[in-house]
């Protein structure tokens, strides 16, 4: 290799910086992988996908569900994606941008969703999470609770979670706490 | 001047058993004599990146086999708790540079060396500072850090029309890892043996908690640290992003994962386990960093001189109970979109972007409908979703040549459905792209696999 080197080192020497070109962006593992799987998005209706920073940056996006069935039906809820240059050895980070009375969703937008973290496996996929978070509509689960209170109230008296989640997303207080309106 | 004759023959003298005499089990190019030991003091030269636990272990074992020219590029600053296994640094150098003091101390100590220290980021460089090495010594603890690395070395690889990789194009890595007791040392020629992205399943992935776990029911000293991390920081910080460098960050951390440890009666909170949590690292142990060094810069003088076939290309290191060390030869990804050749496509300076999608579809290897494409930085054209495509249909008839800023020749990253009938199926794939007729290309650049 020493030969080889050297000889390079020599036209090196003769030929400083030959081309002017100005260098082209090097694409991160991540970002290729990730372009792929936005390019095969395939969203029901209740779902849509956004990009603030423009065509360029697709490593940081938004995603908008619409729950057409169960206690949320009505509201809009947004969640903002952050990718990893090594995505998808790891997960995307999603946070929940609108405020929301939600068992699994506390009211700083941490989600509790088991493939956003300890199941997350590189075979999954952006259209997979954004599935698992419009279950998280339908189905709430006060077994994994963020929102200890909301998950009591769904678990013992869901009547009451509903009319709670009903007033949180038409813009007002439950309990202590205050919801923007989201309908 | 005797003397010093004496003293220069001595230092070498064990490196001359290597690179002096022939042998039975050395390289293919292998030219013994002095001249190749003045050539790899004249004209080799080698970057370390990192100048923590490994880093020093690698400066200092490179310099003492006969490398001349060497450079380190760290962005931290020295801690104290670094001074136990980084030996290079003394307790009045916290505080300061790790890559500077590192150059210093080996300088002082091996005399005919020079280190340059880049105090930065390694994507503060640009890719002309990598690519004037003739070989990357990596000494990192992080998968992003070697990903970049990779990216940068595999960019500079080329095939030629047999598809094979162009040796003088070729920029080999030597990398280095160690958690603890367990070490790895490993060979990348990008092109012949697998690169990062060919195997990135080798690096487990990071322990991630359920967040309600941490939430509610904590169980151990870890979850009472990302809970901290993870969930308090943003309640009380509302905005503010945790930097896991900022010490005052971390020094939060543990105090609220020791209220929460003290709230649920949970042993075993202290600040070097906070750090090794939220950082996700496991404590380095200094002989362990020294083995996997030697190995290193071992493999760094055998690619340089030919004195020996390189290891193949994987070796790990198990000094856990007793000691067991095991090389395995792992093989590329032929499709990695880092290393592989992809397909290689002569086009005219005239063809659109919708014309070389025409001809993916066309291309027998390919057969490649719903097209999207990716040069560098920039989306060229996406076929789903639709806010994308909206914003890149305009693209369609402007002419690639123009997309790719008149590069006589360029990289394009394309995704779509692909293969024969019945057997369709999602592929993603790299195109070297060449333009008939652009001046100032040689034979061998337009050549290509296909
Ligand atoms: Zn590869």
């Amino acid at each position: 290799m020493i030969k080889l080197f050297k000889v390079k080192e020599k036209q090196r020497e003769l030929a400083e910086n030959s081309n002017g070109k100005p260098p082209v962006k090097k694409q991160s593992a991540g970002e290729l992988r990730l372009h792929k799987d936005i390019s095969e998005l395939n969203l029901p209706k209740t779902c849509s996908i956004s990009f603030p920073n423009g065509k360029d940056d697709l490593m940081n996006f938004e995603v908008t569900i619409r729950p057409d069935d169960g206690y949320y039906l009505g509201g809009t809820f947004t969640f903002t994606f952050q990718i990893s240059s090594i995505y998808p050895h790891e997960a995307p980070k999603v946070k929940c941008k609108t405020k929301v009375y939600h068992p699994n969703i506390d009211l700083d937008g941490n989600v509790c969703l088991n493939i956003l973290r300890e199941d997350w496996k590189p075979v999954l996929n952006i259209n997979t999470i954004i599935y698992g978070l419009y279950h998280l509509f339908t189905e709430p689960n006060h077994e994994d609770p963020l929102n200890r209170e909301a998950a009591a109230v769904l678990r013992d008296n869901p009547k009451m979670f509903e009319s709670n989640v009903r007033r949180a997303m038409a813009g007002g207080y439950v309990g202590q706490t205050f919801f923007t309106r989201c309908i | 001047m005797a003397d010093a004759g004496a003293h220069q023959s001595s230092r070498s003298r064990d490196l001359d058993k290597l690179l002096l005499r022939p042998g039975h089990l050395v390289g293919p190019a292998f030219e013994p004599g002095t001249e190749l030991r003045d050539d790899i003091q004249e004209y080799a030269r080698i970057l370390v990146v990192g100048a923590g636990g490994l880093g020093c272990e690698l400066l200092k074992d490179l310099a003492l086999s006969g490398f001349r020219n060497l450079e380190v590029i760290d962005m931290d600053r020295i801690e104290v708790s670094n001074l136990n296994r980084q030996f290079l640094f003394r307790l009045e150098d916290v505080g300061k540079p790790k890559a500077e003091v590192a150059a210093k101390r080996v300088m002082e100590r091996v005399s005919g060396v020079n280190i340059v220290p880049h105090f930065c980021r390694i994507e503060d460089k640009l890719d002309e500072f990598y690519s004037d090495f003739m070989i990357i010594v990596l000494g990192l603890d992080s998968i992003e850090a070697r990903s970049y690395i990779n990216e940068v070395a595999c960019s500079f690889l080329e095939y030629d029309s047999n598809g094979n990789p162009r040796e003088e194009t070729m920029k080999p890595m030597v990398d280095g890892g160690t958690e603890g007791f367990k070490g790895h040392a490993r060979v990348i020629l990008p092109g012949i043996t697998p690169c990062f992205q060919c195997t990135i399943w080798l690096f487990p992935p990071q322990v991630k908690y359920p967040l309600c776990t941490l939430a509610e029911t904590p169980r151990t000293a870890p979850h009472c640290i990302e809970y901290a991390h993870l969930i308090k920081w943003d309640e009380v910080h509302s905005g503010k992003t945790f930097d896991p460098d900022n010490p005052q960050h971390m020094q939060w951390v543990y105090s609220e994962a020791l209220k929460r440890a003290a709230l649920f009666s949970i042993p075993g909170v202290t600040y070097t386990l906070t750090q090794g949590v939220v950082k996700n690292i496991i404590p380095a142990i200094a002989s362990t960093n020294a083995i996997i060094s030697a190995a290193c810069a071992l493999e760094t003088l055998k690619i340089a001189s030919g004195c020996s076939k390189t290891l193949s290309n994987y070796l790990t290191y198990n000094g856990v109970e007793g000691l067991h060390t095991k090389v395995t030869e792992f093989v590329r990804d032929k499709e990695c979109l880092m290393c592989g050749p992809g397909i290689f496509m002569e086009l005219e300076t005239s063809d659109t972007l919708k014309m070389l999608m025409d001809k993916l579809g066309d291309e027998p290897q390919l057969l490649m409908s719903g097209v999207s494409v990716k040069h560098g930085g920039k989306t060229l054209y996406m076929q789903a979703p639709p806010e994308l495509e909206a914003m890149t249909r305009s693209n369609l008839s402007i002419s690639l040549f123009k997309l790719m800023e008149e590069s006589p020749k360029g990289i394009l990253h394309v995704t779509g459905t692909a293969g024969k009938p019945g057997k369709r199926q999602s592929c993603s794939t790299k195109l070297r792209v060449a333009f008939k007729g652009v001046a100032g290309i040689k034979d061998t650049d337009m050549a290509g696999g296909a």
